[in-house]
């Protein structure tokens, strides 16, 4: 099999704060294939940005990568200068960022923003450039695109910002987009209208991504594989039918039940029980022990290995779970 | 648009009208200046005769209904001293101050912006905390003191400027500039360095304080998501949207120079309406004094005037209305 177009493995990104050493990304590995959509769910504060963020070296200080590679088409880019991260940036690797309504610098044009990547990263000329950020509107749903090339994004509401916000990171082509949340700021009907653009970016180009969302239901339609992150870890992994039909990891579990279904109207939802611990304070162990209704005492003496359960599903669980939904 | 202008006109019209009242009541205050403009020994007759002649023996009321009217037909009255109209002697010596500030403003400006944002997006770097060392000093420094040091040090101890005068002018669309003579730049050089220093330091750290707010934003990451340079990102990025404080710094300081450059030109003896300012003070010369008040308004006016365009040109969420 021909070598993942992203691969991280053991990746570390820690934070100095003035509380104490937060490890947001603590040993994460997973890859991406070309043409393959991954998608990486969790709880708020997983740290499912920061791993985005660190693809790209976009962690600032007090942050900084600890450990790990981040291998892109066969070389370690977590190592590269400056200079050369800013070919990858943008070219080889697009983003998506979570927030709609600070990404687009407000005091220029959504033209200007948009040209700003082709003028980066193509040979284009203008009117080529031009035809090009036009049809991306176009493609995203921005009626009247032409003549939305000179608003600003004051001008535009938060779902048209995220569209444009989409439609920047896909306009250069790029071989991995990272989609950070790219759909919450929008209604259903938009939404999944947007997810299809997305898929079909996918397909149609060979590129990969990977898809950030804390929204089983999202990925459950969207991704080939998914990644369960937990304070920092992955504590599963595997092919989307498998996690959602039949997941090893409690944690997984719980995050299934709590997405309405169709089919059990009459059942409450299930909330995972508690709140996500202070990644600060977590010592040895399971770091999901307080809130897993599964726990033994050997969850509190050693912190579980990302290991090889069933078929294709990874899970980091001392007891791991068996039945199937 | 030229609804805003107009607006703004009759806006400038008020103020002006204001500050004439305060400006008269001032001046109404400030003693007799009969007492400045008659021979010592003069009589009782002749004093009497000199008020009539100024218009002093009339009610404050219909002083200034009189100096008010005068100032609608473009007469700003004359000067007790120098028997011109006051108008023409500022005028004259306007040029001078205007040239020196805005070399000042340019040198404070080029100086202030780089490592107003250098300093703001790498704050933690010794370099920055150098900077904002320094642009301490141009703060507390006094502007008389740096003057005369820069005398000492470079017309005094190594002749190598002269300490003043503005040199040789040439006269262009019929104002006299030392801007465009190589002696002329030589005069400039002290008195423009010395009114800079502060302003140079005001400036840099509104720069700083408003790039290290940009710079935590998430459109500046995402720009740099796309792949741009550092430089590009700093200053097409960051420091457009850092710059409305700084423009607002920089009218009002630019305003405040034009209005009381004195000491820097008392110091330098550069021959501009500051140092004109101080003469008529001590001279009791009140027809130029309020003249020379009424012309610092207006400057002011017009430069928020200017101000509040160039928002607009800066920021797009910024209307006129
Ligand atoms: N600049 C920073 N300084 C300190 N800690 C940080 C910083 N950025 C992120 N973190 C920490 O890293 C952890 C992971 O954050 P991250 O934003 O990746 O979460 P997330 O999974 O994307 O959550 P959400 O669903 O809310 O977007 C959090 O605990 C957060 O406190
Ligand atoms: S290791 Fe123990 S506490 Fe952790 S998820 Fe598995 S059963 Fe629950
Ligand atoms: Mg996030």
């Amino acid at each position: 099999m021909a070598e993942p177009l992203l691969d991280l493995r053991e990746l570390q990104t820690h934070f100095q704060t003035f509380g104490g050493l937060v490890k947001a990304v603590d040993g994460v590995s997973f890859n991406v294939k070309a043409g393959e959509i991954v998608g990486l769910v969790g709880e708020s504060g997983g740290g499912k940005s920061v791993i985005g963020f660190s693809i790209l070296g976009l962690v600032d200080p007090p942050g900084r990568i600890a450990g790990g590679e981040i291998r892109f088409d066969g070389r370690d880019i977590s190592k590269l200068g400056e200079r050369e991260m800013r070919n990858v940036r943008g070219r080889d690797i697009a983003m998506v960022f979570q927030d709609p309504m600070t990404s687009l610098n407000p005091v220029y044009t959504i033209g200007r923003q948009m040209d700003e990547v082709l003028r980066l990263h193509t040979n284009l000329d203008e009117a080529a450039r031009r035809i090009r950020c036009i049809r991306m509107l176009e493609d995203v749903g921005i009626s009247g695109a032409e003549s939305r090339l000179d608003a600003y994004p004051h001008q535009f509401s938060g779902g048209m910002r995220q569209r444009v916000v989409i439609a920047i990171a896909l306009l250069a082509g790029s071989r991995l987009i990272i989609a950070d949340e790219p759909t919450t700021a929008l209604d259903v009907t938009v939404q999944s209208q947007i997810l299809k653009l997305m898929r079909r970016q996918v397909q149609e180009t060979g590129a990969a991504m990977i898809l950030i969302t804390h929204d089983l239901a999202v990925v459950s339609e969207m991704a080939d594989r998914v990644v369960v992150l937990y304070c920092g870890k992955v504590v599963e992994r595997g092919l989307t039918e498998e996690v959602i039909r039949s997941p090893a990891h409690p944690y997984t579990r719980g995050l299934l039940d709590s997405i309405p279904r169709i089919t059990d109207r009459q059942r409450r939802l299930r909330q995972i029980p508690g709140t996500v611990p202070d990644i600060r304070t977590l010592g040895a162990g399971c770091s999901f022990r307080g809130r897993c209704a599964h726990a033994q005492p050997l969850c509190a003496e050693r912190s579980p290995e990302l290991a090889p359960v069933r078929g294709s599903l990874d899970a980091a669980c001392h007891f791991p779970l068996q039945e199937t939904l | 648009m030229l609804g805003y202008t107009i607006k703004r006109l009759l806006q400038m019209v008020l103020v002006l009208f204001v500050v004439s009242i305060i400006v008269f009541l001032m001046m109404s205050f400030t003693g007799d200046p009969v007492f400045m403009v008659i021979p010592i020994d003069s009589t009782q007759a002749e004093i009497e005769q000199a008020r009539r002649l100024l218009g002093l023996d009339q009610s404050l009321f219909s002083q200034y209904w009189i100096f008010l009217s005068n100032l609608l037909q473009g007469d700003f009255g004359r000067s007790y001293v120098f028997r011109q109209p006051a108008m023409d002697l500022i005028l004259e010596r306007l040029p001078a101050t205007i040239e020196m500030v805005l070399v000042a403003m340019a040198f404070a400006t080029v100086i202030a912006i780089p490592l107003g944002v250098y300093a703001g997006a790498n704050p933690n770097r010794t370099a920055s905390r150098g900077i904002m060392a320094g642009s301490l000093f141009g703060i507390s420094l006094p502007g008389f003191w740096v003057g005369m040091m820069l005398i000492y040090f470079f017309s005094v101890r190594h002749p190598l400027l002269p300490s003043s005068g503005r040199g040789e002018t040439i006269e262009i669309l019929g104002l006299r500039l030392s801007i465009f003579t190589a002696d002329g730049w030589s005069h400039i050089l002290l008195p423009a360095v010395t009114l800079a220093l502060a302003t140079l330091a005001i400036i840099l750290r509104i720069t700083r304080a408003g790039m290290m707010e940009v710079m935590r934003q998430d459109y500046i990451r995402f720009a740099r998501a796309k792949g741009a340079s550092r430089t590009h990102i700093l200053f097409a990025h960051g420091l457009k949207n850092a710059l409305i404080p700084v423009v607002t710094i920089f009218g009002l300081q630019l305003g405040d120079l034009i209005a009381f450059a004195t000491i820097t030109e008392t110091i330098f003896a550069w021959p501009g309406t500051g140092k004109l300012l101080i003469d008529s003070i001590y001279r009791g010369d009140r027809p130029v004094i309020v003249v020379y008040l009424m012309l610092t308004a207006f400057i002011f006016v017009v430069i928020n005037f200017l101000v509040d365009i160039v928002y607009t040109v800066i920021d797009p969420r910024i209307t006129v209305k």
